[in-house]
């Protein structure tokens, strides 16, 4: 979705999208990072504001600092600047598993109200899907022991759903207290940053709640493109536009993607 | 002791119709030359394993050598999906695939409990989500310790492992470095193990973070030079991203797949690696 402010201030709701989610990335965190989006707004973040951001890829590679974006989870420059490789059952047992991670990062195809994610199968039936998605990958367990976690999602009726048809990834599962009562040991899903703005769980009830619009974006746009009744904030915050230093750095990086740089 | 054999006489020594095959590697060092042997030697019903099926499996489903599939992720990486497993999948072309599905944590932790010779693992894994519903491969255990309910996955141990490496040496000690994923597992956990390599060296001279696999844990080497392309070997060659990134146009149209099958599968030879170079 493109709005008339958008098209006057010259970026797009997806650059919007990743400026944002590079922003929510502290100095010095370790994150572990999905491919696509996340793994371009981490290495956004840590050529603007968190330079000591620590990039775990679920490939085995530990502090990499890649000097363009790698197509995969695997790409070798990951694995050329790492402060460590390690095996892959290794990065999940000793590193994700413990709590060792502060932010995961995640993608999904469909997220609920709770902030669960599916990225196996859209339609009831798991055994004939209506579509086959790539399934669960790391996330899973991502979602389960990191310290906190960031889910990244275009936002529209397909995506944000009242229940996930599959439940790949527990957010809060049916509310207050499901996390606790299932063993899971991280913070879970703090943040949903979509093309549209931020949604948070409220604190009492877990239902994501709209608490911040980016720029031209109105509460109706929000509410016309989610799944459920939508809770918004009291007087909701704006997002910061993209400052033209953030614009310029992550046009360079996308630019680089998949590349030999 | 491993044998140093051809691809060909290889991948006929570990794979036969009906077994259960784990060809892996992580991104990196996936062996595509060997899955390209499997299709050209005609193997069915095969039980294919690997936590990301990537091209590598895209193209045997396609090719109709599988019956089942065991994994945790099934895209193309970076790219989108794989049109062979989804049609496979959706519409059983061309033959129905049944699928086992797991995470990326809960497939890793099988293959160290097979290569470790436990019958199961234990991990923080799947808690809350509806994969166990699904994966009869998924149950809860009890700490007999602590009284903590965790989750049990049972041990991988594939009749067949292949996976690639960057060299060994002509007794067959193979030596692997970069991104090394599940190789040693896979390896260790399997009853029978070929090795592709990108050369055969008189001596392996060290290499930091370099992982050893002694030829005493090894049955057979093949040397398959660009064996890992369109993935890649650290060291040798690049992943071949523009492949990636076309395969989604080849993969998605059954006409177009087919022909690609019979032109850079079915007539190439075995030897068709080295002419790549």
């Amino acid at each position: 979705m493109t709005t008339p402010t958008q098209q006057q201030a010259g970026w797009t709701a997806d650059e919007m999208m990743t400026v944002a989610a590079a922003r929510a990335l502290g100095d010095g965190m370790t994150c572990f990072v999905g491919i696509g989006l996340p793994s371009t707004a981490a290495n956004l973040a840590r050529r603007t504001h968190a330079p000591g951001l620590v990039l775990v890829y679920e490939s085995g590679t530990l502090g990499s600092k890649p000097d363009r974006l790698p197509l995969s989870i695997g790409d070798g420059i990951l694995a050329d600047t790492a402060d460590a490789v390690v095996g892959v059952p290794e990065v999940f047992n000793y590193w994700l598993q413990p709590g060792r991670i502060d932010v995961g990062f995640l993608g999904a195809a469909q997220l609920d109200r709770f902030a669960n994610i599916n990225t196996t199968v859209i339609g009831p039936d798991y055994r004939a899907p209506k579509v086959r998605l790539p399934g669960a990958g790391g996330a899973p367990e991502i979602a389960a022991s990191c310290r906190q976690v960031i889910v990244v999602v275009r936002q529209n009726r397909r995506a944000l759903v009242d229940r996930v048809d599959f439940v790949t990834s527990v957010g809060y599962g049916r509310g207050p207290g499901d996390r606790e009562r299932l063993g899971l040991t991280g913070g879970g899903p703090r943040l949903v940053i979509t093309d549209l703005g931020i949604l948070e769980p409220d604190p009492d009830t877990c239902e994501l709640t709209l608490t911040r619009l980016h720029p031209g974006v109105t509460v109706e746009q929000a509410r016309e493109a989610t799944g459920w009744p939508l809770v918004v904030a009291d007087d909701p915050a704006r997002t910061d536009p993209p400052s033209e230093r953030e614009l310029a750095i992550l046009r360079r990086l996308e630019q680089t993607k998949g590349g030999r740089g | 002791m491993a044998e140093i054999v051809s691809l060909a006489e290889g991948v006929a020594a570990v794979v036969h119709d009906g077994d259960v095959v784990a060809m892996e590697g992580f991104t990196h060092l996936i062996p595509f030359a060997a899955g390209h042997e499997v299709i050209r030697q005609g193997r069915r019903d095969l039980t294919l394993v690997r936590m990301t099926p990537d091209l590598i499996y895209d193209q045997l489903i396609g090719a109709g050598c599988a019956r089942r599939l065991v994994f945790s992720w099934g895209g193309n990486p970076g790219v989108g999906s794989l049109h062979r497993f989804r049609d496979a999948v959706q519409q059983g072309w061309p033959l129905p695939l049944e699928v086992e599905e797991h995470s990326h944590a809960g497939m890793a932790n099988r293959y160290v409990a097979g290569a470790a010779g436990l019958p199961f693992a234990v991990l923080r894994g799947y808690m809350g989500t509806d994969l166990p519903a699904q994966t009869d491969t998924i149950k809860p255990i009890t700490c007999p310790f602590t009284g903590e309910v965790l989750t049990a996955v049972p041990a991988l141990n594939p009749d067949a492992a292949i996976v690639h490496a960057q060299r060994a040496d002509r007794l067959g000690n193979v030596q692997l470095w970069g991104i090394t994923g599940v190789h040693k597992e896979t390896v260790l956990a399997s009853r029978r193990s070929l090795v592709t390599v990108e050369e055969v060296v008189d001596e392996l001279d060290p290499r930091p973070g370099a992982l050893v696999l002694p030829t005493w844990a090894v049955d057979y080497v093949a040397e398959v030079p660009r064996g890992a392309h369109p993935s890649y070997a650290q060291g040798y060659y690049d992943r071949d991203n523009a492949y990636y990134q076309a395969w989604d146009a080849i993969s998605r149209d059954r006409d177009a797949f087919r022909r690609w099958l019979d032109e850079h599968v079915l007539a190439a030879g075995p030897a068709a690696a080295d002419r790549r170079r």
